[in-house]
């Protein structure tokens, strides 16, 4: 699945000529063109707003880049027989016999399974600072997909696009596959010899020159282990790091499900930490607004079915549709103040745009303003006038407001976050605190600069690296790498033979999550036992063993290890029904750790540095590959970043205006100078972005990620200190070249039609019918069809819809779609079935962002369908829009006449058929599609099948909520609702029917079974002129 | 000039107009009958297998039902094959020194599966369920065949679509009641298709020709 297309077929040219292709790229002129443009008013990119002349090409055919025409007569002739020949050989190529097969029974077949049934099983897996609760699918023993288990705090049944993307990583053929010892092949025997003795050898120095080194964890057993080898040897030492952490010790727990005012101070609460996944839930649930229907409505929605045309009802309707919003249209308000627009800024009803290192300066006026300690300081922009209506709204709401700092702001202003809180009643009902879970909780960049000074001073003798990877991520100024070759004996436990093995003389490969028995907590201290679902693919080895091995213990299998740890601190009656249970339902009873409301804050630590002139420079994890974990993923390398749809790349966010002031565009390279360390990378112009600051991602300009991951992007570690981890200034630009990008944002254009439909919600209080061109039903040329069984279709809540692409990565894994390769992305030819669209709205330098997921939505007059020349895509009677791959010849006419762009063709062989140990996470329930066919969105119609046959077989109708489609079951925000739209009482019909309903392109009157309902914006009529 | 044909071409080209028709019409025909024949579609053809496994004596003589082998045939699209341990529940007491019987005991002893070749092969693009089928009142005998007159195990029909769809578009042709579908000797009754139709009616058999069906 993950093509190695961007590996095995160079790009056809060279960057600089293939600059012609990335319309991102040369924008000649854009800058004096965006100040007297008057662009559309939802936009997508600056060069949209900008009218510039390149994105034409995007809108004038979906690929641009295509095979020049034949010119020359003699050529074209030629063209012409080998076409004749080619097309009588493709004929006879279907008469090829059928390969045969075999079929390979068990020998001793599991009990429980039936085999062609997917069984599930109930884990978790592993995040910085917590855990998502998961149910992992197998099928006849191979994990293919995780789906959220409902039953999971920070679960509860959805998962995040990393928590998708790890299957892939299970089966990522650049995985360790051996024990390795200085590059030749091992064995963990021989590892336990050498290992052992170095063991024994520091036991009689109590540990003296023993240094372990890991990530942060929260596993209760391996904390066990670790406490008894610290007992055993109290002279060893166990440091930990990891690039993105927290502040240790401290656990805030929030509840958006009481917050009615919620000020974010820099926190991307919605798309970053171990909880985003159930704060997107809570935060939706407080912006769903539904309209209570009237009976007289609700039997009008019937008759003339859910997707229908509503005006003519509507219409008469309306004074009853006020009367039922008016005094009841509530929902939560959301300020963000940040610098580096997110995924939560783009959500929140009043963005404030300032520069990150002036986040500690606005929460300070904030609580100021609030009376909670603090002082006023200065801002920049209009900040300072928007916090006194700030203020007043938060004191409208005491103990029903929330004021939450970001996760890589300093103690202080979490301290001045509590304060607020503390003053406005919020803590202990918006706010609580956990007590520490996690194991030994330590700074890491302070645990990591001892280790480093101990190394250099010669006090390291042996040192063991447990999954962390310092050699490419640690702050540049210690200078890890050079101080880790004076430790004598280095060894390594790692996914892959990366940076730092290559640092070391023994790797040891890691098990994946799904493949080891372990435990974890989440955010709030809930337990789960992990459990495999396979025997390690590579003889792989969890920390559990290697900690048994340096604890001298004679059993190393770490079911016993974990059992064990358990065993002992169980009350129960019948321990292995408790753990039997315990493993069922992927929690562990009574662990959530206890609430108080003390924080628990550390003493607020150094002051940040005083600015030193030239840029702010931010460094953040990269919304696809978080902090490089993930960097040989090729879902997510080729997931757009949803802030700027950009594929494979990391890039230089710069505003509009500091661009200009630099003389910098889209796609120049630029050398970034900072404190002496210089980096180049590309410039992306980020409209949102705080004046005056840059920002880069960390996560690429990997060496050793493996074949995915190898020089995609620049190394942004290489720029981080560690006394500003976060945030930093002084930077400054310098042009040395130009660059190409494949970003997604002009791809599959809707041109100007208004595609998003937002309101205000007073507006909406008054009027809620949302405004679209609706034509009458009988404008159509198609006879009738009543769709007597089942009426398939899906209704996505814009409100509650937060831009996380979770549902394009779940996408991807349930339904085998290939990755492409950047080269491909930029000829517009991903292969994602569902896209997540973004807009703005507003001036460049601060505008509105919102987000539309699109996959096919299944008209009931497709236009695909009647230009198919051989009816490879037909429609169903329950009103699929059927694909059906063994008849298309890949003419590309359906995809032509998409009004929406939902169709992906093959240009290539991307699914990867060679490389073997990708087989395994395939869905077999889905055909994996060969070169040269058409693709789309099925609705997971294996899914409906599947229940529809079950249903079949109990002699009932299918039930709402039985089927769920892959995107919605992932949504965090459960923003995405499917089901029987012939049933007036299921979920999706009642979504149809509120008056936020509109179609897309609805003037189009393809009647599309998918439908959005129109997001809402709760402004501060305070500040609605800011 | 002299001519270059002789008058002797006249027929030869009369005759060529036919000759060629029959020519490219015995072409196509051929081509066809390949196409369909045994050789291609695989009908009637037993493949070799790792142990020569005779449903005849299975079925017929020794009187085991098409479930205590394969057992997922009622719940899942998978009809299911028999794992090593289900053979060796009978031949580790009965045939137990036998030859032929070796590769079974072999993997029994070491782990390793048998490996079958595929009688009933569907296109990797075709999903096929066998649960729904037998609940709807297809009989085993319907697709297979007299399996259990079979000394080896062959295909008695193509499993193209075309013969798919006779079914799917007139159900009443051939289902059976369900208490019927295991019988391999049934044989439909002279009012099939009065008692066809009542069986449609009763199971809600519907004919299913949505692409969909089988294709995704």
């Amino acid at each position: 699945m993950s093509s190695l297309i961007n590996i095995q077929t160079k790009p056809e040219e060279t960057p600089a000529a293939s600059t012609e292709r990335s319309p991102s790229v040369d924008v000649t002129g854009l800058r004096e063109k965006l100040e007297s443009a008057k662009g559309p008013e939802f936009w997508r990119s600056l060069e949209q707003l900008a009218g510039t002349a390149d994105i034409q090409k995007f809108l004038d055919d979906e690929f641009p880049e295509r095979t020049p025409d034949w010119k020359d007569p003699a050529k074209r002739r030629d063209f012409l027989k080998v076409m004749g020949a080619s097309l009588a050989l493709a004929g006879l190529s279907a008469c090829t016999k059928q390969p045969a097969e075999a079929i390979v029974p068990y020998v001793r077949q599991p009990e429980d399974l039936v085999p062609g049934k997917p069984l599930f099983y109930a884990t978790a897996r592993p995040c910085s600072g917590g855990a998502i609760g998961v149910l992992a699918e197998s099928h006849m023993g191979r994990p293919t997909k995780v789906e959220g288990n409902p039953s999971h705090p920070a679960s509860m049944g959805a998962t995040d696009t990393f928590t998708q993307a790890s299957i892939l990583d299970l089966w990522d053929p650049d995985r360790a596959q051996t024990v390795t010892r200085n590059g030749q092949i091992s064995s963990w025997i021989n590892f336990i010899a050498v290992f052992g003795g170095a063991r024994d050898d520091h036991a009689t120095r109590q540990g003296t020159g023993l240094r372990i080194l890991s990530a942060p964890f929260s596993s209760p057993t391996l904390a066990s282990q670790a406490a008894a080898f610290l007992a055993a040897m109290p002279q060893a030492k166990w440091h930990q790091w990891e690039p993105v952490t927290r502040i240790p010790g401290y656990h805030p727990v929030y509840n958006f499900a009481a917050a009615d005012v919620i000020v974010s101070l820099d926190s991307d609460f919605l798309a970053c930490g171990p909880a985003s996944v159930r704060y997107s839930r809570d935060f939706a649930a407080k912006r769903r607004v539904m309209t209570a229907e009237t009976p007289t409505q609700q039997k009008q929605a019937l008759q003339r079915g859910p997707n229908e045309d509503r005006p003519e009802g509507a219409a008469a309707n309306q004074t009853n549709a006020r009367e039922s919003v008016a005094g009841q249209a509530t929902m939560s308000r959301l300020y963000v103040a940040e610098g580096t627009p997110s995924v939560t800024g783009a959500k929140a009803d009043h963005r404030i745009r300032i520069k990150t290192s002036e986040v500690p300066a606005f929460a300070a006026t904030l609580a100021n303003a609030l009376g909670a300690g603090g002082s006023a300081g200065t801002l920049s922009g209009n900040a300072a006038q928007r916090i006194p209506a700030i203020a007043r709204d938060l004191q409208a709401h005491r103990g029903s407001s929330l004021i939450i700092a970001g996760d890589f702001q300093p103690p202080a202003v979490h301290a001045l976050a509590h304060a607020m809180n503390q003053a406005m009643g919020n803590v202990g009902k918006t706010v609580s605190y956990a007590a520490p879970m996690d194991f030994n909780p330590t700074d890491g960049i302070q645990s990591l600069r001892e280790l480093v000074a101990d190394m250099n001073a010669g006090k390291v003798q042996t040192l063991l690296i447990l999954g962390s990877n310092p050699v490419y991520d640690a702050p540049a100024d210690l200078g890890f790498t050079d101080a880790i070759k004076k430790v004598k004996l280095r060894a390594r436990l790692g996914h892959a033979f990366d940076e730092t093995s290559a640092y070391c003389q023994w790797h040891i490969p890691e098990a994946h999550y799904l493949e080891s028995w372990s435990d974890t907590r989440a955010f709030d201290g809930t337990t789960t036992i992990l459990q495999p679902l396979i025997e390690p693919l590579y003889g792989s080895i969890s920390a559990h063993q290697i900690l048994s091995v340096l604890l001298n213990q004679s059993d190393t299998n770490p079911h016993d290890i974990v059992k064990q740890y358990w065993t002992g601190r169980v009350r129960a009656a019948n321990f292995n029904a408790w753990w039997q249970r315990a493993l069922h339902d992927g929690i562990v009873p009574d662990t959530a750790a206890p609430l108080s409301t003390s924080p628990g804050l550390p003493a607020a630590g150094a002051s940040p540095q005083a600015s030193q002139g030239g840029l702010e420079i931010v460094f953040r994890p990269d919304p696809a590959i978080w902090d490089g974990c993930f960097s040989n993923n090729g879902w997510l390398q080729e997931l757009s970043k949803p802030q700027n749809k950009m594929t494979w790349d990391n890039a230089v966010w710069i505003s509009p205006a500091t661009a200009k002031a630099q003389g910098l565009d889209t796609a120049d390279i630029v050398e970034i100078n900072y404190q002496g360390r210089k980096v180049q990378g590309p410039i992306w112009i980020m409209p949102g972005h705080a004046e005056d600051s840059i920002t880069v991602h960390l996560g690429y300009g990997r060496t050793r990620a493996g074949r995915v991951g190898n020089g995609v992007g620049f190394n942004a570690y290489a720029l981080r200190t560690s006394d500003a981890p976060w945030v930093g200034s002084g930077a400054r630009l310098r042009k040395t070249g130009r660059y190409w990008f494949a970003t997604t944002q002009h791809m599959q254009e809707m041109d100007d039609r208004e595609p998003v439909k937002v309101m205000s919600l007073a507006d909406y209080s008054k009027d809620p019918e949302v405004e679209a061109e609706r034509l009458p039903r009988e404008l159509t040329m198609y006879p009738p069809f009543s769709y007597a069984g089942y009426k398939w279709g899906m209704a996505i809540d814009l409100n509650a819809c937060t831009g996380c692409q979770a549902c394009t990565v779940a996408c991807q894994a349930e339904n085998n779609i290939p990755v492409v390769g950047k080269d491909q992305v930029s000829r517009g030819r991903h292969m994602n079935w569902l896209r997540v669209d973004r807009y703005h709205r507003g001036k460049a330098e601060d505008p509105e962002t919102y987000y539309q997921p699109v996959p096919c939505m299944h008209c009931e007059d497709a236009p695909c369908e009647v230009v198919c020349p051989v009816a490879a895509t037909v429609h169903s009677g329950d009103g699929l829009n059927q694909m059906v791959y063994n008849r298309c010849v890949g003419t590309r006419y359906c995809s032509n006449n998409c009004p929406y762009k939902v169709r992906r063709f093959n240009f290539y062989l991307y699914s990867d058929w060679y490389t073997k140990s990708l087989y395994g996470v395939r869905n077999p329930d889905v055909t994996v599609r060969s070169r040269g066919v058409m693709e789309k969105c099925t609705f997971c119609v294996q899914r409906i099948n599947a229940a529809k046959i079950e249903s079949e077989k109990e002699d009932r109708r299918i039930q709402d909520g039985e089927i769920l489609t892959a995107c919605q079951q992932v949504c965090p925000a459960a923003a995405i609702v499917f089901g029987d739209i012939n049933d007036p009482n299921s979920k999706v019909a009642k979504l149809k029917a509120q008056p936020r309903n509109y179609s897309l392109l609805e003037e189009l009157n393809t009647r599309p079974r998918t439908t959005y309902q129109a997001r809402l914006r709760n402004i501060n009529p305070e500040i609605e002129k800011g | 000039m002299a001519q270059i044909f002789p008058r002797s071409a006249n027929s030869v080209a009369k005759v060529s107009i036919v000759a060629g028709v029959i020519l490219a019409g015995t072409i196509v025909g051929a081509a066809y009958t390949i196409d369909r024949g045994h050789f291609i579609t695989n009908v009637s053809i037993a493949p070799d297998q790792p142990v020569p496994f005779s449903h005849k004596h299975h079925v017929t003589d020794d009187g085991i039902d098409c479930r205590y082998c394969h057992t997922s045939v009622e719940s899942s699209s998978f009809a299911g094959l028999p794992p090593t341990e289900t053979c060796m529940s009978c031949h580790s007491q009965i045939w137990n020194n036998a030859a032929m019987l070796e590769p079974v005991r072999a993997s029994y002893r070491t782990g390793e599966s048998l490996s079958w070749t595929r009688v009933h092969d569907l296109p990797d693009f075709v999903y096929f369920n066998h649960s729904i089928h037998v609940n709807k009142g297809v009989g085993c005998a319907t697709c297979h065949g007299r399996v259990d007159l079979m000394p080896l195990t062959y295909k008695v029909n193509t499993l193209y679509m075309n013969w798919c769809l006779e079914c799917h578009r007139q159900p009443e042709k051939y289902v059976r009641p369900r208490d019927q579908v295991f019988n391999m000797s049934y044989e439909p009754p002279p009012n099939q298709l009065e008692l066809g139709r009542e069986l449609v009616a009763k199971y809600k058999i519907q004919k299913l020709t949505d692409c969909v069906t089988c294709h995704r």
